[in-house]
């Protein structure tokens, strides 16, 4: 009985919900738990490009931008539950920011058509827009991140770490241990000994996998963290006096967050990076004029300028390139989910667009396709600056060993196909 | 006066010791039925299926397993999450294994296939009770997790460790996969529920379930009475975890879909099923599905209600959310101690005499 009058109650509560003609971008969030401190600034950052253009441009191609936000706490479960709940409104692109729900929603997107875009996570294979039709993880991939990290390392020392002993700690799920058959294939080439070091969920507790690196002395490591892991990770590398700068981190381990905690002493830590770092940029002065300044900014709008603030800027401003793509070439405004997803793979980031956007020099140039929905695999290394509280970029961007990776995805994406009945083409 | 017993005569021994001896009830439950096989799948879209029905289902199971376990039989077990894996990973592996064979079995077996390793963890309780029982069954659960997380072979070594449901097709329909049609995955799952619901209240009632509450209410008196502790506790061990098995393999193969093993079946999920077991009333198959009713309906009626209905910020209802249900569970068992199931015989009770109580 009690059940029956709430579904009543939620059914009328839904129902009386505006569902408006607009360019619905659902940003599935989480701004609690134990990752909302990554969870966060990420969620502003992409709320905020979209204000932003409502502010200035009135939306993308004159029609407005409706962000429909729903928190997934980073579980699975609830991510389920926002994508069934957010998908009959309209929604043109997904963005789960978590690789646990970006599996559940592969074969769900697929078959309703909605895009997925997984930025720098998710399933690496997804870059094989022949098998995954409606995934695209532009610009950037995790096996792209191992690649650029190895090779980081072995331009360090002279072009072979032959000898050398590099730990991967990794969160204990899908997105941990996406890199290590990457990882394992690199050493066969570069000939270092892969030590595996996994951290489970949430990942407060690490004493023992640093006691192990303590006693085994690797000469670098890696890691694939995520939320509260990645400060207890650095904090645990300050205690055992490991020295930062053979520590590197994938790109979701490079924020702010993530080393203040550990004070001074977490100077020198490196992490990926798939775009630019820092608030120095012509977009940033709109921001704040039709933004923050108008007392638009999402959550509490001291996020500006953070490295994962900037990184929902960029999903933002890659969701609305494919936007305009899309508009252009269906020659309508207000575009479907399927119009949106030719769009996405017609998506062409160049130098001159980012420059006219207001931020130049922003990110790698790309150019997706129906073969490639990952982007070239350019990426650089950026070091936290302890005294001066950023991060900031050491290396030109680069671009990952494509001969290693190109035949994992190969291989990795027929193995979905033939695993799903999908038949492979353009 | 509408909910009454009079004039209701039980003229043989099978409509005295049937289910529902009032006809009242009798008809409820017919209409409840009725309305979940011929209405309810009719009018059901993704949202609904996803985020309401398949979670009450599935959850109304498990914690039917637990409390059989729990509330009937009396052993505490925090391990429900590692058998709930040990269900999907079954489930997956027979799936994988044998995908000739119809989906339906599958979920039976690794049923019995949890059932089997349930037996195994539950052979302490033959000499620790309580407490220390439940520190027992805690190792299963992270033993469980350990296990599916590091051998290879459950997830049959693919890259990520996460497992995916194939497509399965009953009588041609998709069951499970992304082009299942929110009815079937309904229905398949209700089937279950319902079955295992009927089952599990038949057995409850016969002697098996007398054997369990004697073992449960005193275990020495149980003894000189001639009742097995070792069949008592183990068959509700082997009860219990085939329930328990059963959701695991629904919850992966129809909801999800796909499952880390860490996240979806960690420490949480035991706790989470205890509690439904708790709130909804212990040793009651009714209060098994409030409980389950109760703890997956509020937070998705929270949300909608204040982040749809009211526009409050996403982050601060979520919050709230835990805030609510957390006073709500304190509440009941401050107010009812023996959970929702106790509340609706409170009611049922009123009801009877209504509208003259003297």
């Amino acid at each position: 009985m009690k059940m029956k009058l709430l579904t009543a109650v939620a059914a009328t509560m839904m129902a009386a919900g505006p569902a408006l003609a607009d360019l619905v971008i659902v940003s599935t969030s989480y701004r609690t738990g134990p990752y909302a401190a990554n969870g966060i600034p990420f969620a502003d950052g992409y709320e905020d490009y979209f204000t932003l253009l409502n502010e200035r441009d009135g939306g993308i191609g004159g029609e407005p931008v409706r962000v429909v936000e729903c928190e997934t706490g980073y579980n699975t479960e609830k991510g389920v539950e926002c994508y069934e709940a957010t998908k009959g409104e309209g929604a043109l692109v997904y963005q789960p920011l978590s690789t646990g729900i970006t599996y559940q929603l592969i074969p769900k997107a697929t078959a309703d058509g909605i895009p997925l875009h997984t930025m720098g996570y998710g399933r690496t294979s997804a870059k094989n827009g022949e098998v995954f039709k409606y995934v695209f993880n532009y610009p950037v991939n995790y096996w792209d991140g191992a690649s650029l990290a190895i090779t980081h390392l072995v331009e360090q020392n002279g072009g072979t770490l032959d000898g050398k002993k590099v730990a991967l700690v990794y969160h204990n799920s899908a997105y941990g241990k996406e890199p290590i058959r990457t990882l394992e294939k690199l050493s066969e080439k570069h000939g270092y000994e892969l030590m595996l070091l996994p951290v489970d969920h949430p990942g407060q507790e690490q004493k023992a996998q640093w006691l192990q690196i303590r006693q085994q002395r690797p000469d670098y490591v890696l890691m694939w963290g995520w939320g509260v892991m990645n400060q207890v990770a650095v904090q645990e590398a300050v205690n055992i006096r490991f020295p930062m700068e053979n520590f590197i981190g994938i790109w979701w381990s490079g924020s702010e967050n993530d080393v203040k905690a550990a004070g001074e002493k977490a100077n020198g830590y490196k992490a990926l990076a798939m775009h630019n770092l820092g608030s120095d940029y012509p977009l940033y002065d709109d921001l704040q004029k039709y933004v923050v300044d108008a007392g638009k900014a999402a959550g509490a709008g001291d996020q500006l300028g953070t490295v994962l603030y900037n990184r929902g800027l960029y999903a933002g401003m890659l969701a609305a390139e494919a936007i305009k793509t899309a508009q252009e070439m269906h020659g309508v405004s207000d575009i479907t989910s399927q119009q949106m997803r030719d769009g996405m793979e017609a998506l062409e980031i160049t130098e001159e667009k980012m420059a006219s956007i207001g931020l130049p020099n922003f990110g790698p140039e790309f150019k997706v396709s129906c073969q490639n929905h990952g982007g070239n695999g350019y990426g650089a290394v950026s070091q936290w600056d302890a005294a001066a509280g950023e991060f900031k970029l050491i290396t030109e961007y680069y671009q990952s060993d494509q001969d290693v990776i190109q035949p994992l995805i190969a291989e990795d994406s027929a193995a979905f196909a033939a695993e799903n009945n999908i038949e492979a083409g353009c | 006066m509408i909910y009454r017993e009079s004039g209701d005569f039980s003229t043989t021994y099978q409509q005295d010791s049937q289910t529902f001896p009032i006809r009242f009830d009798r008809y409820r439950y017919y209409v409840v039925l009725v309305i979940a096989f011929a209405i309810v799948p009719f009018v059901i879209n993704d949202y609904w299926v996803n985020a309401v029905f398949l979670p009450f289902l599935i959850y109304s199971i498990a914690a039917i397993g637990l409390n059989i376990l729990v509330g009937y039989c009396g052993q505490v077990s925090l391990g429900t999450g590692g058998f709930m894996a040990v269900g999907a990973y079954a489930c997956y592996k027979l799936m994988t294994g044998f995908p000739d064979i119809n989906i339906f079995f599958h979920i039976i077996i690794s049923g019995g296939i949890t059932a089997a390793v349930c037996v195994l963890f539950g052979l302490p309780s033959l000499r620790i009770k309580g407490f220390y029982l439940a520190v027992a069954t805690l190792a299963a659960q992270f033993f469980l997790v350990w296990l599916f997380n590091r051998v290879g072979w459950f997830y049959n070594y693919s890259a990520s460790g996460q497992i995916n449901a194939p497509e399965r097709l009953v009588f041609g329909v998709p069951v499970t996969g992304a082009e299942t049609a929110p009815w079937a995955a309904y229905l398949f799952c209700l089937v279950f529920t319902v079955v295992c619901a009927l089952a599990a209240r038949n057995m409850t009632r016969g002697m098996q379930g007398r054997q369990w509450m004697a073992i449960r209410d005193m275990d020495i008196a149980a003894e000189i009475i001639g009742v097995n502790p070792l069949k008592a506790k183990l068959s509700a061990f082997a009860v219990s975890g085939f329930f328990v098995g059963l959701s695991g393999a629904l919850f992966f193969a129809v909801y999800l879909g796909a499952v880390e093993v860490g996240e979806v079946f960690g420490i949480n999920k035991s706790f989470l099923v205890l509690f439904m077991v708790i709130i909804g009333g212990l040793g009651s198959i009714f209060g098994s599905f409030a409980g389950a009713a109760f703890l997956v309906l509020l937070p998705v009626f929270l949300k909608n209600v204040l982040v749809g209905g009211m526009g409050w910020p996403t982050d601060l209802v979520e919050h709230l959310q835990f805030m609510i249900v957390g006073a709500m569970i304190i509440v009941f068992l401050i107010l009812e101690p023996h959970g929702l199931a106790q509340l609706w015989r409170v009611a049922k009770e009123k009801l009877r005499l209504w509208p003259f109580p003297h």
